[in-house]
């Protein structure tokens, strides 16, 4: 029985729990995330991170949320008021939303019923997150636009061009995935894992695309530029303030949550065990699975982690020159590889024919590659122009030295 | 070098053309060496982390820190202090505030003839630099390790003398009573007392 008709079968109530719970899990994984994230961040640079609310500082983010609960909410004057409220609550919706599709454990006896832990299966799950996390967009924008001041407004369209260039690498990535399983439904990807090999192994350029993507996707650390704490006042949430920001908060982390959740589920098996500990799948009546599902997604959580202890910010235009001459073609190049040997794979080609093909790409590649380091090397060769007679300070320009124009005018 | 270069009028810089120059612009680092950054962050979280446990924990300061003040007192117990006044002058934020006093028979406070009647410390504007002991006479002026020195009320940070004051110790008897029989006031400076002699007891 595939998971699409063991969920049909659900009766309305287990539908409601499970939506409940899913709900549930998004909320305390976000406090456990910005815990988690406190904490091992201190540890990176030689801190304690928070210790002193609960045990290990456990509560910490939780007293965090009440505070802000607490707090004034102030709408500013020239603010448009009905956007300015359905903002966060469209952004916060919408992560929480995505969430739907995600399987998180295989099947399991809940309260009774047998089902799995996945409120529904759509044949086109995974076009379905990439589309409300693309209306999660609008939660940004309309959050800069309502805020009627000009720097919120400078930070969402930034977000949001930021969100939706790597959505397309993310979506270009996630093309692969299709090809290889077969199906966009996350549960049959899943299976298909399961019979074979992980996403991760046999797509891994696709893999890093995705991670790469996933980071740019979310606002995260070192693509963080348009909120960048450090420089600028927040971006889009600057006048945000109480449970207004709180929801912006939850949605930046659910939405976290959320897309290391679907890599998980699409490159490392999602909830089944990993090779080799398969027999572990059927202890606790199956929900042993949940626990390798929750681990995976913190393996993704800890590489969000690592990359903003690690890595500086990068610069708005290095980004953009990132996401779109880098990501977007060569995953382009990466799909027809893919479909090439797809097609060769199903229409029963030879297998000489198929490591012709592969020995032809990768001689493909490596003379580009030196191709580009020829040029680079050329590049790098002194300009014969400059004289080095130049002082080190500051001088007119010399009738001999070569200048550029830079207004386009007569010279 | 710079003195011969002629100031120019912005009316002859030419804004159409900027000189050309190359900038040595690295490329990025080799994947390995981008690879060594992502162990330092990992390796340093199994390192011992340096965060003191403030409130539970109270590190030692370093021995000559910079702390609150006190009033030291001779070894009988007669206070150094002997209104001078040369410690509120000698502070930049003007946080002293002293009036001297006389010393009668029945009110002898320090040796010899003044001491400090008032004696205050507005700790919202002391900077700790220590020139007042610098410039104290007696040595009666000195600095403790102590630092924790927050408080909700402005009040509460002007330190009087009585919270300045250095605790009584063995052999110390609180003033005021008479001096040491036979010893001056230099005697006391050159520290010749070495304890309260029994006939200073009660005689207040």
């Amino acid at each position: 029985m595939t998971t699409a008709e063991l969920l049909g079968t659900d009766p309305g109530w287990i539908i409601g729990v499970k939506a409940v719970l899913v709900f549930g899990i998004c909320v305390i994984s976000t406090l456990m995330a910005v815990w988690t994230e406190r904490r091992v961040l201190a540890k990176m640079q030689l801190r304690t991170g928070p210790n002193r609310v609960g045990k290990f500082g456990l509560l910490q983010s939780l007293s965090d949320g009440v505070k802000l609960a607490l707090k004034e909410d102030i709408i500013p004057a020239a603010a448009d008021k009905v956007v300015f409220i359905i903002a966060p609550i469209i952004a916060t919706a919408m992560c929480f939303m995505s969430f739907a599709v995600i399987p998180m454990t295989g099947e399991v006896n809940l309260f009774g019923h047998q089902t799995a832990l996945q409120l529904t299966d759509l044949p086109v799950g995974v076009l379905y997150i990439l589309a409300v996390t693309s209306i999660g967009v609008y939660g940004v924008v309309l959050a800069g636009w309502s805020s009627g001041s000009t720097y919120p407004l400078l930070g969402g369209l930034r977000s949001s061009a930021q969100v939706i260039s790597y959505e397309i690498a993310m979506g270009l990535s996630l093309v692969a995935v299709f090809i290889y399983a077969g199906s966009m439904s996350t549960s049959v990807i899943v299976d298909s894992q399961h019979q074979n090999i992980w996403n991760a192994v046999v797509l891994f350029p696709s893999f890093i695309i995705y991670v790469i993507s996933m980071v740019g996707e979310t606002n995260r650390a070192p693509f963080d530029l348009a909120e960048a704490e450090g420089e600028l006042v927040g971006g889009f949430h600057t006048e945000y303030s109480s449970l207004k920001f709180a929801l912006f908060f939850l949605a930046e982390y659910v939405n976290i949550i959320a897309v290391s959740a679907l890599a998980a589920t699409l490159f490392l098996g999602g909830y089944h065990a990993p090779p080799g500990l398969g027999f572990t799948e059927q202890w606790l009546g199956g929900w042993f699975t949940f626990f390798w599902f929750i681990a995976k997604v913190n393996l993704f959580f800890f590489i969000f982690m690592w990359l903003r202890g690690t890595l500086p910010r990068l610069r708005y235009d290095q980004f953009m020159k990132f996401g779109w001459k880098v990501l977007i073609p060569s995953s382009l190049a990466w799909i027809l590889i893919v479909a090439t040997l797809r097609v060769m794979q199903q229409q029963g080609a030879n297998r000489a024919v198929v490591i012709a093909f592969t020995a032809g790409i990768v001689l493909l590649l490596m003379a580009v590659s030196s191709l580009v380091d020829r040029n680079k090397a050329k590049s790098q060769e002194p300009i014969a122009d400059i004289d080095n007679e130049a002082p080190d300070f500051p001088v007119p320009s010399l009738p001999h030295l070569r200048s550029i124009n830079v207004s386009g005018g007569q010279q | 070098m710079s003195d011969f270069i002629e100031p120019r009028k912005s009316s002859e810089l030419d804004i159409n053309s900027v000189p050309f120059v190359e900038v040595n612009q690295p490329g990025p680092a080799s994947l390995l060496t981008q690879a060594k950054g992502f162990w330092v962050t990992f390796s340093t979280m199994f390192k011992k982390n340096q965060t003191v446990q403030y409130p539970d924990v109270k590190a030692p300061t370093a021995p000559r820190f910079h702390g609150r003040h006190q009033l030291n007192r001779h070894p009988d117990g007669l206070e150094k202090c002997i209104g001078c006044e040369l410690c509120a002058w000698a502070c930049p934020a003007d946080a002293i505030y002293v009036e001297g006093g006389n010393n009668t028979p029945g009110n002898q406070l320090s040796p010899g003839e003044r001491h400090g009647a008032v004696y205050q410390i507005n700790y919202l504007r002391c900077i700790f630099c220590g020139l007042c002991v610098e410039a104290c006479p007696t040595r009666a002026l000195t600095m403790t390790n102590e630092y924790e020195l927050a408080d909700d009320k402005r009040e509460k940070l002007i330190f009087e003398k009585e919270d300045l004051l250095a605790p009584l110790r063995q052999g110390m008897l609180a003033p005021p009573h008479p001096m040491y029989p036979g010893m001056t006031d230099t005697n006391y400076y050159n520290g010749d007392v070495k304890e309260a002699h029994p006939s200073q007891q009660g005689q207040n």
